[in-house]
């Protein structure tokens, strides 16, 4: 009864090909069409209710102090065959690992630089680079213990990597409630589809947290920056599916050289902290002098190797726009690797090649600032006014260092609910890896989705919604 | 378990405790209000206002003392800290800061009170309404208490939240009694059947209307609604069972902090577990429950000393 529209030429569609679906979309789509839009509709409230009871909201700077909003949640899922899962993981962990031997490396010998793989001055005179860091060993020489890789499909079908998140990614606590809310309003769905489980993330989290330092039964703890902070919901779901204190800076307190938290019977020691503040913030001493939402003293206890941060300190080089070119030579240089995630293409402003060619076709390439975030300092060509380009044209001349470029890649879509009905949207999707003795994920991530139509901003900030993400077990090849 | 957990789930407790006081105070209030020889209701209308210490802040927000500005000051007006709706909203960001240590099922009770009382905030009230609004808070609070009871593990986060329900509650309990005595003075003359709704609608507020009548036989008598509230070890809110409560919740409570609360505490209850409503009445009520006010007082100080200030 459900109407399905067609598909627009030229966009790749996860779940419609020409007049029918894909493989791993059928029984899916057959179960869709039999169902009555007033069904659909009368769900759709009913997780909304649910969510807003169960308090799964994020937090909105600049507004009200405590705003606190719901990330619109679609009721039709991100389906991934098996096969193509077991691709993504294996390009996934091949990918951590270099990231983790790169920030080992440059922290240590710097073999990639002497051997001018990547340019000497692109990594210390980042910003994000840790002068600290240097010479600091790290258990495991594991710096990226959670790492979220966002990737996005584009019309030729295939998977591209956009940006590794190396320091506090965000979104896997909407990924696990996603999971629990459909199994909620459509058990009959995960009853005839075997759909591969993501609830045991937390025990992987915390498994993985523990063995980053040599103790017995160490004391875990989540730090977060307070109850504002736009994740604050997932930083309280991770301590409580884990089992662990929600400590804030104020509850920690460095003495003897370990760190300890105020609790009701004394001071406890704490051997790791998955922390969610930012580099800048996590020691007053040592960096932001104003910064109250740290511990003073931390990075000293911490270069002397009795407190585990995860991430580590000065992980964000790796995730910075100017390094992101060189994932795949760091998989070739240290893992001795094809690369099987595939980077998109990026023009490299700094080099006068790529600055010309930049400049020559301003107006069909996305350029952004190697430091920006969050959608804001870029310019996508094939949208922006003459004078927007030229505009562009002149802060690249002034400084091209600061910006790369790439082509503008479209999302693939995905059918999703909204007001008109069901219409395609954009989406893209961010695996959540664990590195500890091993490289360990669930099996999918979190989709998030643009809700308004033909726009590819899949931000929760910017009005982004999410899907749960369906890895089918044992689906057709 | 964290100290500033600890103090935010105290807190919680107190203003969740608080905000079901406030309640039961102003249902009485109002039935009083509406009771034809109550001279308009002045002396009970003032009740509330002189149990939470805050005449002259009414007063600088309106001009005359009436049900509805009464209404409108402790149910939705968010510049009165002690308002139901202050109250919930205290009680709500604190329970936010440390959901991870509550159950789920106690968060989302708390949660879905917030949100559903910001919704009625925007209708207005009126005296049919009021009613209505009086119960379904004091549902939620039942609601909230047994989903804790139930769902939590009986552990410290849930010792102290208990103990920040009986502070407040004992707090309560000899603030009401203490305004009830002020507002019977000031009705010397007045007939037996006065004295009668006085006493009635005290042990209503406080509900242990049918707790009395079950132990006493032969009426409503002042000496004994004086034993009942403060003697009682069996009504939950009667000074002797809260304070005997807060006694047992540090007794629980892991590690060896809190000696001077737990001292102060088994002292205070052997007054009230070995006292006598004749003595009392002798030693005279006021003064009386002045002197365990502040004691109360002591005990709440000393339970922030060793527990969120010590470490």
């Amino acid at each position: 009864m459900t109407e399905i529209p067609a598909v627009a030429p030229g966009l790749y569609d996860e779940m419609l090909r020409g007049e029918g679906a894909r493989a791993h979309y059928q029984a899916y789509l057959d179960w869709l069409k039999k169902t009555p839009d007033a069904t659909l509709e009368q769900k759709h409230r009913e997780a909304d209710t649910l969510f807003r009871r169960f308090g799964i909201t994020f937090n909105v700077y600049g507004e009200e102090e405590g705003t606190e909003r719901l990330i619109p949640f679609d009721l039709i899922p991100r389906i991934i065959p098996a096969d193509e899962w077991q691709k993504l993981e294996l390009g996934l962990r091949q990918r951590v690992s270099a990231l983790n031997r790169f920030l080992h490396d440059i922290y240590h010998d710097q073999e990639i630089l002497k051997a001018g793989i990547i340019p000497a001055e692109q990594v210390l005179t980042n910003q994000q680079f840790q002068v600290a860091m240097l010479g600091v060993d790290l258990p495991g020489e594991t710096y990226a213990h959670i790492t979220g890789v966002d990737l996005i499909r584009a019309s030729d079908g295939e998977y591209y990597v956009l940006e590794d998140n190396l320091r506090t990614p965000s979104g896997v606590s909407y990924m696990l409630e996603n999971r629990k809310m459909m199994m909620r309003l459509f058990p009959e769905l995960f009853l005839s589809q075997s759909v591969a489980p993501v609830e045991h993330y937390p025990n992987l989290l915390l498994d993985t947290l523990q063995s980053a330092i040599e103790a017995d039964s160490p004391c875990v703890v989540v730090l977060t920056p307070g109850r504002y902070n736009s994740a604050f919901f997932e930083h309280a779901f991770l301590a409580q599916q884990m089992g662990v204190p929600l400590v804030e800076g104020a509850d920690l307190f460095v003495q003897k050289g370990c760190v300890f938290m105020r609790t009701t019977t004394g001071s406890r020691r704490v051997h790791v902290i998955y922390r969610r503040i930012d580099d800048a913030f996590l020691d007053p001493l040592a960096f932001n002098p104003d910064s109250m939402l740290g511990v003073p003293g931390l990075l000293s206890v911490y270069r002397d190797g009795n407190v585990i941060l995860a991430n580590a300190l000065g992980t964000g080089v790796a995730d910075d726009k100017s390094i992101y070119p060189y994932v795949p030579d760091m998989i070739r240089f240290y893992l001795d690797e094809t690369p099987i995630l595939n980077n998109v293409p990026t023009w490299q402003c700094r080099k006068e090649e790529d600055l010309n060619h930049v400049l020559e076709n301003l107006h069909e390439l996305v350029v952004k600032e190697v430091h920006g975030a969050g959608g804001y300092g870029m310019l996508i060509g094939p949208k922006a006014s003459r004078d927007e380009i030229e505009q562009f044209r002149q802060l690249l001349q002034q400084n091209p260092a600061n910006y790369i470029a790439q082509p503008t890649l479209c999302l693939s879509t995905c059918p999703t609910m909204v007001a008109e009905g069901i219409a395609p949207r954009h989406i893209d999707l961010r695996p959540f890896v664990l590195t500890g003795r091993e490289i360990r994920l669930v099996p999918g991530g979190l989709t998030r989705v643009a809700l308004r139509d033909g726009s590819l901003v899949v931000n929760s900030s910017q009005g982004g919604g999410t899907k749960d993400t369906w890895v089918l077990e044992g689906s057709p090849c | 378990m964290l100290s500033r957990t600890a103090n935010n789930i105290y807190w919680m407790a107190r203003s969740l405790e608080r905000a079901e006081n406030m309640t039961r105070l102003l249902d009485v209030s109002h039935n009083m209000a509406l009771m034809p020889n109550s001279r308009g209701g002045q002396q009970e209308l003032l009740a509330p206002l002189s149990i939470t210490g805050r005449r002259d802040q009414f007063h600088a927000r309106h001009d005359k003392v009436s049900t509805e500005a009464l209404l409108e000051f402790f149910l939705f007006d968010e510049s009165n800290d002690g308002s139901i709706f202050s109250c919930i909203q205290l009680a709500r960001a604190n329970a936010h800061s440390v959901r991870d240590r509550l159950s789920a099922e106690a968060w989302e009770s708390i949660n879905t009170t917030w949100l559903e009382l910001r919704h009625r905030r925007h209708r207005s009230i009126n005296h049919e309404g009021v009613k209505g609004l009086f119960d379904w808070i004091k549902q939620r609070s039942h609601e909230f208490r047994g989903a804790a009871y139930g769902t939590m593990l009986h552990n410290d986060a849930f010792l102290f939240m208990r103990l920040g329900t009986f502070i407040e509650r004992a707090d309560n309990t000899a603030r009401i009694l203490n305004a009830k005595l002020e507002v019977m003075a000031g009705e010397r003359d007045s007939n037996q059947a006065i004295d009668f709704y006085q006493w009635n609608a005290l042990l209503q507020s406080l509900g242990a209307y049918e707790a009395y009548h079950y132990s006493y036989t032969g009426g409503l008598s002042a000496r004994n609604v004086t034993e009942l509230l403060i003697l009682s070890a069996q009504l939950p809110r009667s000074l002797r069972y809260c304070v005997g409560a807060i006694m047992e919740q540090l007794s629980s409570i892991e590690g060896s902090q809190g000696l001077a609360a737990k001292r102060l505490c088994s002292e205070l209850h052997a007054r009230l577990q070995y006292g006598e409503v004749d003595y009392i009445l002798e030693f005279g009520l006021h003064d009386y429950l002045n002197d365990l006010l502040r004691r109360i007082n002591t005990i709440g100080d000393e339970i922030h000393r060793s527990y969120w200030e010590g470490a």
